[in-house]
């Protein structure tokens, strides 16, 4: 098991002069970090600065190092930081296993066993060959979920993952991700408005202002 | 970086030969043309150009034909819009769209002339039966000196490309939740598109449209066969200029390609004019807030207009057909006394030179369209510059000069200067003169389904580890296949339409379909015109069929990419 | 096979790179010695803009390119334009830009107006014509139309080719008996109205009805062979406006709308819009029947009086780089098998310029005219052949016609 820790140091964001959004934090290995705050708080602001995607509208001030390593101008594909969104966003023209295999490390051994063994993980073996299109709601988070997984980040950034889940879902869905979260010991930072993604991550919260 | 370079390199190429091919067309304007002993500048050719009988009739036709043509087309497809259901006839029209888009201009005008003439295929269906005509009635109807022939055959063909526009652009335009919107208070659902969805669309399409402005007020080949003829209109004249036997009059053409860069200048700003008249009446009817007053017949109006233009330019194109294998066909017979292949036999032997060469133009043309539009957009993806929407100035809107300057204008003087460089690499030139006008079609198709392509995809495509590359060609450009095929498409059918650019840069000496059936033309022959109309317009369908076929087959399993824009 | 046409046509460029490498700038062929000029010829590629607006007369150029091949290795290129002042107009632009030594144009079917434009603006090779050796099979000395175009002596710029003469054609069944001069056409048209018409003007073929009329009703007939400008245009042509105002009303759309060439004519005769028509070209009419365009109750005929009759050429451009090329075939169209070909009503129909009385018997039979075409004019009809005026006059009846028929 591997563990990894995400700092982020005097973060501050602001957009034309105006201060939006500023963070000081230590994410810990396997540890979630809950970030709260209304629309327009600055959340998504946050995310996109710590995945290499941000605006050139805005300017960042503040460093962030993963492992002690400074990733805050490496370009988004180089700095390990995997992402999960709203929607599962399954590419519509790979097979649920070419999604899984898209995401994995050039060199990875043996990605056929591995992608098997994931889609086992999480209720769906045999679905390699399928069209994602075909899944259900929650069939294509947990390929998401994988895929994301599997392409072995050093930290997660979860951008309202259950928002758009049915409640009957939702509960099953936050327990396995942050499980599979705790487990590959990734340092996570969550940004949602939904009180009980918080409770269910167990970590920090902060709270933005409006 | 390359990428970084495109939109210069992409204004430059455009740009460039346009503003020299004006240039050498002043020149001889002002009375500078050493080869014909003009050695001063003078303004002699313009005192000739004034003097010309009929000048001011001429100057006049093009310039409605320009505001009218473009009115009504627009007013069609948004009314059309506006009332759709989703009903068969509706989808039925919509998939007629990119057929139509591949008949070129003047096979559509050689179709509608046959079909509204007074001997022609309507007069045909009702004699002698319910006119009583035994012969032709001796009626002023195709070429009238107003240009309402004219207009009818430039509607015709415009509107499948202003439907094609806005389909594209619609999509980001949320249309659904905006009509849901205004229905929930009250509205009915045409008025409702047309009070809160036209007014976002128009915007979107309002480059096309002045392509559509530019190229109804200067066009040839419609001319000649639909416009008025005593006098003709102005470009149809400045031809006839350039090609009068007395060389002098190279001057006198000069002088009135300028003064047509003007009149399409003028209908342009006419247009501008109406579009802040518009927008002043429009809110005003927004804000008397009808809910339900006057929808019907919009809707009727829209869907009959629509169902009108598409019937004629289909029942032109059987007229033509049924031309391509007639015998002897007396009138008023509906049908000819006999069939024959001969027309086809005739032409097939000679159709594979010609017919391979179109494909080799219009296949480079739109390659290399289609890898500079899609360098400029990837670049506009990855800097994060956008331009503004249906904002005009951006440096990349150059793009849209060849749209919008006459051929007429420049090409004779770019071949002057081409000359003078000593460029002789005729394919080469042909192909470069089909990107001037195939690159800003391939853009103008593009641009809307990629700046509207989710932002989320590439995203999660680079952390999940891959290079922008990659992120390229592995997501993004397999996800827009269907929009770039589509946009090869068009581009496919603009090259293999193009006559003036293959004739004047290729020396005549590069046959392609389009050459081949405009000098067959001449002969007028409509049996032979018939042939060549259905291979001409075979050939871009063809793109089409791939455009929308190919997709279809790569995806078959997929079905999240079926319907996809 | 695409691919092989393409994979021809780039080994072709790459051949004439090659030698246009090898001799930068070509000198002119000596027209001395015309073994050195067919020497010279082998292997060329000879660019010939021909008007290419019907299938006959492009299929015969294709049997002249085969036989070119064949006979001589040289390569002949048709390149179909739409009009011939388009090719003028490429020389024309060759010649602002410098270009003098590689056009892209080494022959032009021309004559008439282009001629003379080509020839005031220096821009034809030559002259060549007397060095073709098939040249002198026309009898130029007993044929002046040879040498002459459009009243214009030749001076050797230009080769004879064929034969074009006025030449009116209607429905049979439809109409008795046709108008047999301009003054009864003026009868003809008043008795049924919107049945007759002329192309617009400036038009090659409408400008040619305005001459024809000219000659039957002016009274200064040998004005018109001298150029405009040394008579009175008012007094020699106002015979002809009057005549044309009161023709007008009873032409086809009253007047106010002109067909726009002479092809298209023959389309209206073909759609019944029009009962009487006329072309330059004598063979057209029993050509178009064959082709289902015409019905077969169609008959020609020329007016009592004559109609005007012109020869029509090839010329070579100054710059043309492949003059010896362009003069082998400039001479295999006046041979006596090309000849005998082209007039061939299956093949074109077009009319030789050789004095056929004058060879020898053999040749001769190649030349027999078959008759039993009754939409073909009878052999002797074109006896009757009147010259065309001065190129001038064409020009000035053009502006005159425009300035008063125009509507503003």
């Amino acid at each position: 098991m591997t563990s990894h820790r995400l700092d982020l140091e005097n973060v501050d964001i602001r957009i034309d002069g105006q201060p939006l959004v500023a963070l000081d934090a230590t994410i810990g290995p396997g540890e979630v970090l809950t970030v709260m705050g209304p629309s327009g708080s600055g959340k998504s602001t946050l995310l996109s600065f710590l995945a290499g995607f941000l605006d050139s509208a805005f300017e960042a001030r503040g460093r962030v190092a993963l492992d002690g390593r400074d990733i805050t101008v490496l370009p988004a594909e180089e700095r390990g930081i995997g992402l999960l969104f709203q929607d599962p966003l399954l590419f519509p023209h790979l097979s649920v296993a070419g999604n899984l295999r898209f995401g994995m490390p050039r060199h990875t051994p043996d990605k056929s066993r591995r992608i098997a063994q994931a889609l086992d993980d999480v209720g769906l073996e045999g679905f390699g060959d399928r069209d994602p299109a075909t899944l259900s709601g929650g069939q294509k988070a947990r390929v998401a979920l994988m895929r994301l997984l599997l392409s072995e980040p050093r930290a997660v950034l979860l951008d309202e993952p259950f928002s758009k889940l049915d409640t009957h879902l939702r509960q099953e869905m936050r327990e396995l991700v942050f499980d599979h979260l705790h487990q590959a010991g990734l340092p996570s930072l969550l940004v949602t408005h939904d009180r009980d993604d918080a409770a269910a991550a167990g970590g920090r919260l902060i709270e933005l202002a409006d | 970086m390359l990428l970084r370079l495109t939109p210069a390199l992409i204004v430059t190429l455009l740009v460039g030969p346009i503003v020299a091919g004006v240039g050498m067309v002043l020149l001889p304007a002002f009375g500078y043309l050493p080869a014909l002993g003009g050695d001063a500048l003078s303004l002699a050719p313009w005192r000739a150009l004034f003097a010309q009988p009929g000048l001011a009739h001429s100057v006049a036709v093009s310039l409605t034909s320009g505001l009218v043509t473009t009115a009504v087309s627009l007013a069609i497809v948004l009314l059309f819009l506006a009332g759709t259901s989703g009903s068969r006839l509706d989808r039925w029209l919509r998939r007629l769209v990119s057929p139509l888009l591949s008949v070129p201009h003047a096979a559509a005008a050689f179709g509608l002339a046959f079909l509204i003439a007074p001997s022609g295929l309507v007069a045909r269906l009702l004699s002698p039966g319910i006119t009583g005509w035994e012969r032709p009635p001796d009626w002023l109807i195709v070429q009238d000196p107003w240009g309402l022939s004219l207009m009818a055959g430039l509607i015709i063909k415009e509107i499948p490309f202003l439907l094609l526009m806005s389909l594209a652009a619609l999509p980001q335009l949320e249309v659904p939740r905006r009509v849901a919107m205004a229905r929930s208070l009250g509205y009915r659902p045409t008025l409702a598109w047309l009070k809160v969805v036209a007014p976002a669309l128009y915007p979107l399409i309002r480059l096309p449209v002045y392509a559509v402005i530019a190229f109804a007020s200067s066009v040839v080949d419609v001319a000649m066969i639909l416009g008025p003829t005593l006098p003709p209109t102005l470009a149809v004249s400045i031809l006839e200029w350039f090609n009068d036997p007395d060389l002098s009059h190279r001057f006198l053409a000069s002088a009135g390609a300028v003064l047509q860069l003007g009149v399409t200048l003028a209908a342009l700003a006419g247009w501008w004019g109406l579009e802040c008249l518009a927008r002043r009446l429009g809110r005003r009817w927004i804000d008397a807030g009808q809910r339900r007053r006057g929808e019907g017949c919009l809707r009727r109006i829209g869907k009959s207009a629509m169902l009108a233009t598409t019937l004629a330019a289909g029942l032109g194109l059987i007229g033509l057909a049924l031309y391509s294998v007639a015998g002897f066909w007396r009138f008023p017979d509906a049908l000819p006394d006999t069939l024959t292949p001969q027309h086809w036999l005739g032409t097939l032997p000679s159709l594979g030179g010609p017919v391979s060469t179109t494909l080799i133009i219009a296949a480079s043309a739109t390659l290399l369209a289609l890898l500079l539009a899609l360098a400029a957009l990837e670049n506009e993806q990855r800097s994060g510059k956008y331009p503004a929407e249906g904002r005009l100035l951006s440096a990349l809107s150059l793009l849209y000069l060849p749209l919008i300057v006459p051929q007429i204008a420049f090409l004779f003087g770019l071949v002057v200067l081409l000359e003078s460089l000593e460029a002789r690499a005729r394919m080469a030139l042909v192909i470069f003169g089909h990107l001037l006008f195939v690159l800003p079609y391939v853009f103008l198709s593009l641009a809307e389904a990629y700046r509207r392509f989710d932002p989320r995809w590439s995203q999660l495509a680079r952390t999940l580890g891959r290079s922008p590359n990659a992120t390229f060609w592995r997501i993004r450009l397999p996800m827009l296949l269907a929009p770039v095929l589509t946009a090869a498409a068009v581009g496919l059918a603009i090259s293999i339409g193009q006559y003036l650019p293959t004739h004047l840069l290729g020396a005549g000496r590069i046959t392609t379909v389009t050459t081949e059936a405009v000098s067959l033309a001449s002969g007028a022959n409509r049996r032979v015109i018939g042939v060549w109309a259905l291979v001409q317009a075979s050939l871009p369908l063809l793109g089409f069929v791939i455009a929308i076929g190919v997709p279809r087959l790569l995806w078959a399993r997929r079905r999240g990419l079926q319907g996809a824009p | 096979m695409p691919r092989l046409l393409a994979t021809s046509t780039l080994s072709r460029a790459a051949l004439l790179a090659g030698l246009v490498l090898a001799m930068p700038a070509v000198a002119s062929p000596d027209l001395d010695d015309w073994n050195a000029v067919r020497d010279a010829a082998r292997g060329q590629t000879v660019y010939w803009n021909a008007w290419g607006g019907d299938t006959r007369t492009n299929d015969y150029i294709d049997w002249v390119a085969e036989r070119m091949a064949e006979e001589h290795d040289i390569d002949v290129v048709h390149v179909k334009v739409d009009d011939t002042s388009t090719a003028v107009s490429r020389v024309l632009a060759e010649k602002s830009a410098g270009n003098v030594t590689d056009g892209s144009i080494d022959l032009i079917w021309i004559n008439g107006e282009n001629f003379a434009a080509m020839k005031e603006h220096d821009l034809l090779y030559g002259p060549f014509a007397e060095a073709l050796p098939h040249f002198a099979l026309t009898r130029p000395d007993a044929n002046p139309e040879m040498v002459t175009d459009f009243t214009l002596p030749t001076e050797g710029y230009e080769s004879p080719w064929g034969k074009a003469q006025i030449t009116f054609y209607y429905d049979s069944e439809e109409v008795a008996t046709p108008p047999a001069s301009i003054e009864a056409l003026l009868d003809w048209a008043e008795a049924h109205p919107g049945r007759f018409t002329y192309p617009r003007i400036p038009d090659f073929t409408g400008s040619t009805f305005l001459k024809q009329a000219l000659i039957a009703l002016t009274d200064e007939r040998e004005a018109l062979y001298a150029p405009v400008a040394e008579s009175d245009f008012e007094a020699v042509t106002a015979p002809l406006w009057d005549y044309l105002d009161a023709l007008h009303p009873h032409l086809w759309r009253s007047g106010r709308q002109f067909p726009s060439s002479g092809p298209e004519l023959r389309s209206l005769m073909g759609d019944g819009e029009l009962a009487l028509a006329f072309t330059f070209y004598p063979s057209e009419p029993a050509a178009a029947v064959a082709d289902y365009e015409l019905p077969e109750s169609t008959r020609s005929y020329v007016l009592d009086e004559g109609t005007l009759g012109n020869v029509h050429f090839v010329a070579i451009p100054f710059n043309s780089p492949h003059k010896a090329g362009a003069l082998v075939l400039a001479d295999f169209l006046l041979s006596p098998k090309a000849q005998a070909h082209k007039q061939d009503i299956d093949v074109w129909g077009d009319r030789t310029v050789l004095d056929v009385a004058h060879l020898d018997a053999d040749t001769q039979a190649l030349f027999e005219v078959d008759d039993s075409n009754p939409a073909m004019l009878p052999a002797d009809a074109l006896q009757k052949t009147l010259p065309e005026p001065h190129p001038s006059w064409m020009t000035a009846l053009q502006d005159a016609w425009l300035e008063r028929y125009v509507d503003e």
